[in-house]
C-alpha cells in the first residue's frame, strides 16, 4: 500500500537551482521503496520542515551544489528542533563550499550543524539508500 | 413560455432576475430590502412588485435561490502546518462562499477554543495530515473541538487514516460530523473540490434553516448555494465554457461591494517567463479571495487605512480633506451616492483602489533569486499577466459611468513590476447585475448560462 511506505523529504536548498542530481536522486529513493516528498529546487528551510510535519517524514535529505551550502544548511536542525521534529534523520550532500578543501573538515563542520550523514561530491544514491535503511532500522 | 426566476437573498438586497431560458433573454431585475429577521418572504414580495410593474404578471417553470444573508455563511478554518493544510482548508472554504472567521494551525489550545466559541462559525473545516502523514494533530484538534461547549457542525478533511476515529471523537459532542476527502493528500498537492461541494450540502441542510430562508421555501424551488460560489460558478462557467458553447478562456471577476471586495480568477496560472520556479500551494483553477479591509461603505474607513488617505486623493485629483469628508458621510448613510463632482472623483478613486490592492492580494508575485549561474526567478501564486478578460460586477461598478477607470486597478503597473497582474486585457461589464443568478441557472442549464453571459456581459 502506498501509504505504509517510509517518507523522506528532498530537495535543493536555499538560492540553488541545480536540478539534475535532485531527480536522480527521487529516482533512486523512490526505487529503492521509499515515498519521496520531493520539493525540487530553491527550497528555503521552512519549507524542508513544514513537509516533514505534514507527511511524518523520517528523513531530509538536502542537496547542495552550488558551494553556498554553508550559508543555506545552517539551523535547519534548530528549525526541526524547534517544530517538535527533533527525532529527524538530516542528510546532507553535494558541492558544500567553494574551492578545493579538505572534506573531513566540511564533514566535522556540517556533523557539528546536527546533521546525521554528509555526503562528498560522486558519491552513488545507492550508497544513500543503504545508509537510509541501516539509520531506520529498515 | 419557460420563466425561470434566480433570487438572491442578500445581506442588504434580495435582488431578483427573472429570465426567459427559450428566448434566451433577461426579462427583468428588480431588488427589495432583505428582511432575515422578520419575514424573508416581504423583500422578495417587494421585489417582485418591482418587477411586475416593469413586466406585467408573470409565470415561472422554476425558481432557484442562493443567499448572503445574515453575514454570509461564517466558517472557521483548522490545519496543520499554516501554510500548507491550514491554507488549504481556508482556500477550500472560500470556495464554497464562506466567510472565513479564523484560520487556525497546529495543536489547538484552550484559549483558541475560546476565540472559536467566541466567533460562533456556522461550519467547522476540520482538515491536517497529508493521508499517510501526521495523525497526532488533527487527534488532538478533534478532542480539543469536543470542548467548544456548541453544537457546531464540522467537516473533517484529514488525513485518511485517522479519519474515521477523528470522526467518532467528535460525534461525542456533535450532532452533525460530516467526512470527505482531505485537502491535501499528498504535499503539496491541493484536493479541494471534495470539501467544497460537502460545505455547500451542510450549508443548505442546516444553515438555511437557521437563516430563515426555510420560510421561503414555499416559493422557491431550491435554495442552491451561497452567494460567492454562485458567482464563482458563474465566472468558471464564462471562462471555460461547456461542451456545446465555448467559454471566453482565462478571465478574472472583480465584485466590489459595499463591505468586501471578491476577486476570482478562472485560470491555471502557470508561470508564462522562462526560467521560472514554482513556489508554494498549488493554486486552484476557480479562485475566490475575499478582503473584508476592502469595501466601498460599511469598510470605507478600513478602506482609507489599507490605502491612505493620500493615495485616494492623488488619484482623484481632491484634497485629502475632500476624501475624508466623503467617506465619512457614506459611512454615515450607506445609500449615499456622489452628488458632485469632487464626490465622483472620490468615489472612482475609492473604487480603484479596492480593485487594485484586492486584484495585488488575489494574484502570485515574482521573486528575483541570484544564483551563480545567473539570475532565476521564483513564482508565489497565479501568474495572470496574459489573462485577456476582465469582468467588473457588483452595485458600484455596474451603477457606475466610468466603470472601466476602477477596472483598471486591475492591470500591471510599472511601479509594482513583480506582481502577476494582467497585462492589458479587455474590460466586460456585467450591466445587469446578472452574474450570481447565472450561476444559479448554470446548475440545470450551464449552455444557456454561458450564451447569456456572451450576451449580457459586454464592454461598456
Amino acid at each position: 500500500m502506498e501509504n505504509s511506505k517510509v517518507k523522506v523529504v528532498l530537495g535543493v536548498i536555499g538560492a540553488d537551482c541545480h536540478a539534475v542530481g535532485n531527480k536522480i536522486l527521487n529516482y533512486a529513493l523512490s526505487a529503492a521503496g521509499f515515498e519521496v516528498i520531493n520539493l525540487g529546487v530553491l527550497v528555503p528551510q521552512e519549507e524542508f520542515v513544514n513537509a516533514a510535519i505534514e507527511t511524518d517524514a523520517k528523513a531530509i535529505l538536502v542537496a547542495s551544489l552550488y558551494g553556498h551550502g554553508e550559508i543555506d544548511c545552517r539551523g535547519l536542525k534548530d528549525r526541526c528542533r524547534e517544530a517538535g521534529l527533533g527525532d529527524i534523520l538530516l542528510y546532507v550532500g553535494g558541492n558544500l563550499v567553494v574551492g578545493k578543501t579538505d572534506f573531513t573538515e566540511v564533514h566535522n563542520k556540517f556533523i557539528e550543524m546536527g546533521y546525521d550523514r554528509v555526503y562528498e561530491p560522486g558519491i552513488l544514491p545507492d550508497q544513500v539508500v543503504i545508509d537510509l535503511k541501516n539509520d531506520l532500522g529498515m | 413560455m419557460k420563466n425561470i426566476l434566480l433570487i438572491d437573498f442578500g445581506s442588504t438586497y434580495t435582488k431578483i432576475t427573472a429570465v426567459d431560458i427559450e428566448k434566451e433573454i433577461v426579462l427583468g431585475t428588480a431588488r427589495g430590502i432583505t428582511t432575515v429577521e422578520t419575514d424573508i418572504m416581504e423583500g422578495l414580495n417587494q421585489a417582485l412588485g418591482e418587477l411586475f410593474s416593469k413586466t406585467g404578471k408573470l409565470e415561472f417553470i422554476k425558481v432557484l435561490g442562493c443567499s448572503s444573508a445574515a453575514g454570509g455563511l461564517k466558517m472557521v478554518a483548522v490545519g496543520l502546518v499554516p501554510e500548507l493544510t491550514a491554507e488549504a482548508a481556508k482556500r477550500a472554504a472560500l470556495g464554497a462562499g464562506a466567510k472565513i472567521m479564523g484560520v487556525y494551525g497546529n495543536e489547538l489550545n484552550e484559549y483558541e477554543i475560546k476565540e472559536i466559541a467566541d466567533l460562533n462559525p456556522e461550519i467547522i473545516l476540520l482538515a491536517g495530515g497529508t493521508d499517510g502523514g501526521n495523525k497526532e494533530v488533527i487527534l488532538h484538534n478533534a478532542r480539543m473541538l469536543t470542548n467548544l461547549g456548541k453544537d457546531i457542525p464540522v467537516i473533517v478533511a484529514g488525513n485518511k487514516s485517522v479519519a474515521p476515529q477523528v470522526v467518532r471523537i467528535l460525534s461525542e459532542s456533535m450532532t452533525e460530523v460530516v467526512h470527505t476527502e482531505n485537502v491535501m493528500p499528498k504535499l503539496n498537492e491541493l484536493n479541494i473540490e471534495p470539501a467544497r461541494e460537502t460545505i455547500r450540502g451542510v450549508f443548505l441542510r442546516r444553515i438555511v434553516e437557521a437563516k430563515g430562508l426555510n420560510r421561503a421555501n414555499q416559493f422557491v424551488d431550491r435554495m442552491v448555494m451561497p452567494t460567492p460560489a454562485a458567482v464563482l460558478k458563474a465566472a468558471e462557467l464564462l471562462g471555460k465554457g461547456t461542451q456545446y458553447e465555448s467559454g471566453l478562456g482565462d478571465l478574472m471577476v472583480i465584485d466590489i461591494g459595499g463591505a468586501t471586495t471578491d476577486v476570482y480568477s478562472i485560470a491555471k496560472g502557470d508561470p508564462t517567463k522562462n526560467n521560472v520556479a514554482l513556489r508554494g500551494l498549488p493554486e486552484p483553477f476557480a479562485k475566490r479571495t475575499v478582503e473584508g479591509d476592502l469595501g466601498m461603505r460599511y469598510s470605507a474607513t478600513a478602506l482609507v487605512r489599507a490605502a491612505s488617505v493620500k493615495r485616494i486623493a492623488d488619484y482623484a485629483g481632491v484634497s485629502e480633506d475632500d476624501v475624508a469628508a466623503y467617506v465619512k458621510k457614506v459611512e454615515e448613510n450607506i445609500e449615499y451616492l456622489p452628488q458632485n463632482d469632487v464626490e465622483r472623483k472620490v468615489e472612482i478613486s475609492m473604487g480603484r483602489v479596492c480593485t487594485c490592492l484586492a486584484v495585488e492580494r488575489h494574484v502570485g508575485q515574482l521573486e528575483t533569486v541570484f544564483t551563480l549561474a545567473g539570475s532565476a526567478y521564483v513564482q508565489k501564486g497565479k501568474d495572470l499577466s496574459e489573462v485577456q478578460t476582465v469582468v467588473g460586477t457588483g452595485g458600484v461598478i455596474v451603477h457606475h459611468e466610468q466603470p472601466n477607470e476602477i477596472l483598471k486597478g486591475a492591470t500591471y503597473s510599472e511601479s509594482t513590476p513583480t506582481m502577476l497582474k494582467p497585462g492589458c486585457p479587455k474590460f466586460l461589464i456585467d450591466e445587469d447585475y446578472i452574474m450570481a443568478s447565472m450561476g444559479l441557472l448554470g446548475e440545470e442549464y450551464p449552455d444557456i448560462a454561458v450564451r447569456m453571459m456572451k450576451k449580457y456581459i459586454v464592454r461598456r
